[in-house]
């Protein structure tokens, strides 16, 4: 298991730094989502790899699953999750350049707001 | 136990929650609330001055969970300075947005629970005394940076805003790697518990611990703009609205902040070699600074590049490692920030009134005597000329680095540095001032209203400058209780007498 682990950690890393170093916004957003998954996955691994273990306290268990990297993973997955919709975004406001006013105009023309009603 | 700790981040972030309530259609109330939340910052940062000036470190666990097991927040005295300039130059900054015509506030949406938000970040990350709620507080100030950076919009706004984000991003997944291997090492995050536990690792943990601490040295030179990490500031500094640059004057200093915690206090500079390579990057930095500075083409872009050759310089007196050296960085720490921030607002005056603050010939300023003199000031005090802080920084510095293997060359950088940014800003203040074309100057005169937070923070440096004695009675005291690491472990750790589990209720249940 520590193989197969160390190999995705390793291939996801090593995927998400040549997008990250590419020259176009949509591959290095890719990127990083990538870097941001094998990190995730370098924080678990860093709490011992166990399998079938509690995380807390249990009657007649004699090992447990570290909790802390658990915790802080998911931290990191939230944190990770927000920051890469933002990049989505502001890659998008670089990429495609802001609508003109009339573009929205034409799909609701002015005098005719819509109401409750 | 005092609550200036939780205060300092409570506040702003209440007021940024209450100023989304309230929308930006009422930005006359948003204003306000800022303001006074400003006003409490500094309050709050004067408190915590006086409190930790008798030595006290003061812990607040949070949800009154003892140390190793739960977060605590800790002030000491290196918090409680960093609390203080944020606080001054917030509050600053805020001022500049309130007072330009037309504000920064209206050119785009929730510009002040941002800015909030990034007090917040700023002040958390400060006296947070925990690994991962660093990491977690760097976020929140990140994100409101990023959107303070692209605020306003404008093309070369949002791609210097990618770049950023993209570098910030990337720093970020390095970070949580060094927090996973040295988690992995010792088994703890608490900056207490770490400082305990790192000099006791075995020696196969020990290399590591090693690792870890070069690693987050790295997170940090990216925070703090590095040479080679440091391409995406002057551009990013450039670009962003000038109150919003003045505020990020203090961002690259958390980088620096956290290097002294860390690096200083928990690891050691011998950890990893971290010290040598502090020390390299550190006159490699200066001197791009230097010379950025003499090739920038305008006011905001000269001070961006001015801000790395400070960051340079006081991280020449943290790498030299000693108590002295720790004293000296602090003390060049508030110079600069001051006066960065100081000299982005004047930018944003000077262009105002003169269209650009280029160094091509425009038209004349209305107030050549006023812009004038605070340029003189604020260009004198970041060159390093007597008798303003920059002056006393600079002499510190060197003074704390006479001793440090590797003199020749740190002095050397260092005194070069001064020399190219003088000619950097003479040339730009010439340009400036006398460089004119032959169209009348603007009617529009800046009041004293909008002239008074640039004088404020220059006012605050030549303070620095005047009250140099008990300011350096102050950061020497600082750099003594970074070094004693068995102290601040000992306070957090046993912050009561209190047994660190309280035991359970004994009565059965019904």
């Amino acid at each position: 298991m520590e193989i197969l682990v160390a190999g995705a950690i390793g291939l996801l890393t090593a995927c998400g730094i040549y997008l990250v170093l590419r020259g176009s916004s949509f591959p290095v957003v890719l990127g990083l989502m990538l870097l941001s998954y094998s990190v995730n996955l370098f924080i678990v691994a860093m709490g011992r790899l166990t399998v079938g273990r509690p995380p807390i306290v249990a009657a007649g268990a004699a090992t447990y699953a570290d909790p802390l990297p658990q915790a802080l993973v998911l931290t990191a997955i939230v944190i990770g999750l927000a920051t890469t919709v933002f990049t989505i975004v502001l890659a998008l406001a670089v990429s495609v350049p802001p609508r003109d006013e009339a573009a929205d105009r034409v799909a609701r023309p002015q005098g005719d707001e819509p109401s409750l009603r | 136990m005092t609550h200036a700790a939780i205060a300092s981040v409570l506040v702003p972030s209440a007021c940024a929650a209450l100023m989304l309530f309230i929308g930006d259609r009422r930005l006359r109330a948003q204003r306000v609330l800022g303001l006074v939340s400003c006003v409490t910052l500094v309050l709050i940062a004067i408190a915590a001055v006086l409190w930790t000036s008798s030595g006290a470190i003061e812990v607040y666990r949070l949800g009154d969970w003892p140390a190793p097991f739960g977060i605590v927040l800790v002030l000491d005295r290196l918090a409680a300075l960093m609390l203080a300039l944020t606080a001054v130059v917030g509050g600053a900054a805020l001022a500049a947005v309130l007072t330009a015509d037309p504000g920064l506030d209206t050119r785009g949406r929730h510009f002040h629970p941002l800015f909030q938000l990034q007090l917040m970040g700023l002040n958390g990350a400060f006296v947070t005394g925990d690994l991962f709620n660093l990491f977690v507080f760097f976020e929140v100030l990140l994100v409101a940076s990023y959107c303070l950076l692209v605020h306003g919009r404008g093309a070369v706004r949002l791609r210097f805003g990618f770049h950023y984000v993209v570098v910030n991003l990337t720093a970020s997944a390095l970070f949580l790697i060094g927090i996973a291997l040295l988690y992995a090492a010792t088994g703890t995050l608490n900056f207490a518990d770490l400082a305990v536990r790192v000099p006791r690792a075995a020696p196969a943990d020990a290399s590591l611990v090693h690792v870890a601490a070069l690693v987050l040295l790295v997170v940090f030179a990216v925070k703090a703009a590095v040479f080679p990490l440091c391409l995406w500031l002057p551009g990013a500094y450039a670009a962003a609205a000038p109150p919003v640059a003045a505020l990020f004057a203090i961002m690259t200093k958390v980088g620096v902040y956290a290097i002294l915690r860390l690096h200083g206090s928990v690891f050691g500079l011998d950890a990893g070699a971290v010290g040598t390579w502090l020390l390299a990057g550190a006159i490699v930095t200066a001197g791009f600074g230097a010379l950025g500075a003499l090739a920038a083409p305008t006011l905001a872009s000269m001070t961006g590049y001015l801000t790395l050759a400070s960051i340079g310089t006081l991280l020449i007196a943290v790498g030299a490692g000693s108590s002295a050296g720790s004293s000296a960085a602090l003390y060049y720490l508030a110079h600069s920030t001051l006066v960065t921030a100081a000299l982005f607002l004047l930018a944003e005056r000077i262009a105002a009134q003169r269209a650009s603050d280029g160094f091509l010939p425009s038209r004349p300023v209305a107030q050549p005597a006023e812009l004038g003199t605070l340029f003189v000031i604020g260009a004198a005090s970041v060159a390093g000329l007597p008798p303003l802080s920059g002056f006393i920084g600079k002499l510190t510095v060197l003074q704390s680095t006479a001793t440090t293997p590797g003199r020749p060359w740190l002095w050397s950088m260092l005194l070069a540095t001064g020399l190219l940014t003088t000619i950097g800003l003479a040339r730009g203040g010439s340009a400036l001032f006398w460089k004119t074309t032959d169209a009348a100057a603007p009617a529009t005169r800046a009041g004293f209203v909008a002239l008074a937070p640039t004088v404020t923070l220059l006012a605050f440096g030549a303070a620095l400058a005047l009250f140099a004695a008990p300011v350096q009675r102050f950061t020497d005291a600082t750099a003594e209780q970074i070094a004693e690491r068995e102290l601040y472990a000992a306070s957090v750790l046993h912050a009561t007498d209190e047994p660190p589990v309280r035991p359970m209720p004994s009565e059965p249940r019904p």
